[in-house]
């Protein structure tokens, strides 16, 4: 009940008719970057930064979600309308959706994933809000080394769970760590890998960083290797769903809430794993239901349940966001970023010592939410026709906004310079196959590893006994130890059994 | 596991040279961070300091340069990262990012001459050109309402863009 009245009061906070407006243009905003095609919700945030920089902290917060919400959608319309899906959590819409779209339902299509997302973040919201506050308290309690402990458990399973080559998550993470290091050390005041340039001794702005690494990248690595022939945008009018979709999505929603959820709040690299796990669940429901299913033809379930499952899990990582202050996905540590530049530290204390702020945070995700629903139903059509920019046009544009971003922070053209820097290491990571989510990380809790380090053992005189002081972090080493070992295990075992150590994903191609 | 994913399907075998040039490119950076680190001064009664962490990166960079560059020698081939507008199995347009770096480049040594609303509109007529668009005119058009309207937006956002040679006039 006292969550209920919290949220209220959040909603209070959130619900004036300004505050509508902003939620409104995050929404608006989010959607149309969103759609753009190479451009994933941790791009959209990232690239709409700066506008929210002349905001009270209320409404940048309110325009936040709405610009969150609004890229994730962005991206899912994307992946239906197109043929081949932006980011790795809109590869299982991809599937189904583009088939569906291909036998002219795309209208069905992009209703499902719209309703199944409104349905899903709402729950996943209202979940967060309700665990949250209960994680936080335990979290106050925790100390530095288990804090220490759970941030490597993060990045161990971040790095060495996804992506096919653990050597390539663990060089992504190392140069995020190194990023990082730059600037004056916390405690003694001594530059570090500056190389003495005086710009860099507050270390490398994460925005600059993130706007680099995903924008710029991006555009340079598409400019390499630009597609010279025309896209194939599927057309789709006006979203509906007759009364056979909505008994088909029901259950998919629901069960791809369930389990995106959960994934989401632990850190094990986002919405990939639960959109595979409900594309699965939901073929094999169909399967069995009907003998011979819509699947691979085109089945709204496997829509539905992806899409959903995406959203459940977007919403979920806001649980250890603001109960224990760990990114878990890119689209986190572009966020945790920007609530950084109003002085806002997401962490157990947040939870305590602003509370107002994050139930306005929670009440305008559900807002955001809403108003994504229904603005962006009727406006389908018109976002579609997005999709069909001439690409030299819009990798300029996407250049320019980069720039743009990178050079409004301080107004400073050496940070146009690092944008470029950070440009080529994106060009380098997409060109060498080096995973994106853990550099990201790496830079972003890589000072906060330090500091908890430093904090455990400066209280034990230095003795390394004091990172392990805590039956909390022990505990949470067992965890990490497991991480590591147990997929190097199982591909011994399954090697042994002569099953080919294969992906997936070729089962789902078949 | 690509490594012996390839050993299966390509018998003749591979070796990504340029991932070499990656190898090389993080020792550096792994030595450097150490090297860096050494210069720092550790007071009394801080039993850690400065230098660990740095030390750990650093070291953990110099392991990884190496692994990468055994793994490279024994055919270990990068996927490169596939999207809506990439064409992976072409070779890279290396003329078009140079170009695109040379326009990026230029925005920035002139931004505080020339002031935003002018780079700005030059920084998206030229990329658009370096990625092949032929409506120059319309582009910078485009280029110019963008970087005015976002000056203005800043404007009244109270962050000042520079307005450099239009200074009076915006």
């Amino acid at each position: 009940m006292d969550t209920l009245d919290l949220l209220l009061d959040g909603f209070g906070n959130a619900l004036t008719p300004e505050n509508l407006l902003y939620a409104a243009i995050g929404v608006l905003l989010g959607t149309f970057v969103g759609v753009l095609p190479g451009i994933g919700p941790a791009m959209a945030v990232a690239l709409l930064l700066p506008i929210t920089y002349g905001l009270d902290v209320t409404q940048s917060l309110i325009m936040f979600a709405g610009i969150y919400y609004g890229g994730m959608y962005g991206g899912s319309t994307t992946s239906i309308l197109l043929n081949t899906p932006g980011e790795s959590a809109s590869v299982m819409t991809a599937i189904e959706g583009n088939k569906m779209a291909k036998r002219g339902r795309a209208a069905q299509a992009l209703a499902t994933a719209a309703i199944g997302s409104f349905i899903a973040g709402t729950i996943g919201t209202l979940l967060v809000a309700f665990f949250t506050p209960t994680i936080a308290d335990l979290a106050v309690e925790i100390g530095a080394p288990s804090y220490f402990a759970i941030m490597l458990l993060s990045l161990v399973l971040v790095t060495s769970v996804l992506g096919t080559s653990k050597i390539r998550g663990f060089i992504g993470l190392f140069i995020g760590l190194t990023i990082g290091l730059v600037g004056l050390d916390l405690s003694t005041g001594q530059a570090r890998l500056t190389g003495g340039f005086l710009e860099l001794a507050d270390g490398v702005d994460i925005v600059v960083v993130a706007v680099g690494v995903f924008a710029m990248g991006e555009a340079m690595w598409t400019a390499a290797h630009l597609r010279r022939k025309p896209v194939d945008v599927i057309p789709t009018g006006q979203p509906f769903m007759g009364r056979d979709d909505w008994r088909r999505s029901w259950g998919p929603w629901l069960r791809g809430t369930a389990l995106g959820f959960p994934f989401g709040a632990v850190p094990a690299g986002g919405a990939e794993t639960p959109t595979f796990l409900s594309y699965i669940t939901e073929r094999k429901l169909a399967d069995r239901k009907a003998g011979d299913s819509e699947f691979g033809e085109g089945a709204i379930e496997g829509v539905a349940g992806p899409e959903a499952a995406n959203n459940a899990s977007a919403a979920g990582m806001f649980v250890p966001l603001l109960a224990l202050g760990l990114p878990v996905t890119a689209t986190a540590a572009v966020l945790i970023a920007a609530l950084q530049t109003y002085g806002i530290q997401p962490g157990p204390t947040l939870m305590a010592d602003q509370p107002d702020l994050v139930w306005t945070l929670l009440a305008s995700l559900l807002i955001g939410n809403a108003l994504l629903l229904v603005i962006n139903l009727p406006l389908a059509p018109l976002w579609a026709k997005l999709l069909r920019i001439p690409r030299p046009q819009l990798y300029a544009g996407i250049l320019f906004f980069a720039s743009l971003g990178a050079y409004s922070v301080n107004q400073d053209p050496f940070d146009l310079a690092l944008l470029v820097i950070f440009g080529g290491v994106g060009f380098a990571i997409r060109r060498f196959g080096i995973p994106v989510l853990p550099l990201i990380l790496g830079v972003i809790l890589g000072p906060l590893m330090e500091l908890k380090l430093r904090e455990a053992l400066d209280l034990s005189g230095g003795d390394l006994s004091g990172l392990f002081n805590e039956g909390l972090a022990i505990f949470v080493y067992a965890l990490v130890v497991i991480a590591i070992v147990l997929p190097v295990a199982l591909g011994r075992f399954r090697r042994s059994q002569g099953v080919p150590a294969q992906d997936s994903m070729e089962e789902v191609d078949r | 596991m690509s490594a012996a994913n390839d050993a299966v399907t390509r018998p003749a075998r591979t070796v990504d040279k340029a991932q070499y040039g990656l190898a090389a490119a993080l020792l550096i950076i792994g030595v450097y961070t150490i090297i860096d680190a050494r210069g720092l001064t550790v007071g009394f009664g801080d039993p850690i300091g400065p230098r660990v962490f740095p030390y750990l990166i650093g070291s953990g960079m110099v392991v990884l340069s190496v692994l990468l560059a055994v793994a490279t020698s024994r055919g270990d081939v990068a996927e490169a990262e596939a999207g809506e507008d990439v064409d992976v199995t072409s070779p890279a347009d290396w003329l078009t990012v140079g170009k695109l770096v040379g326009i990026l480049v230029l925005n920035l040594l002139l931004v505080n001459l020339l002031g935003w609303a002018v780079t700005g509109t030059l920084l998206f007529a030229g990329c658009a050109w370096a990625l092949g668009s032929r409506t120059l005119l319309r582009d910078v058009l485009v280029g110019a309402v963008m970087s005015v309207a976002s000056w203005y937006f800043f404007w009244e956002l109270g962050v000042p863009l520079t307005p450099g040679i239009l200074d009076g006039i915006l």
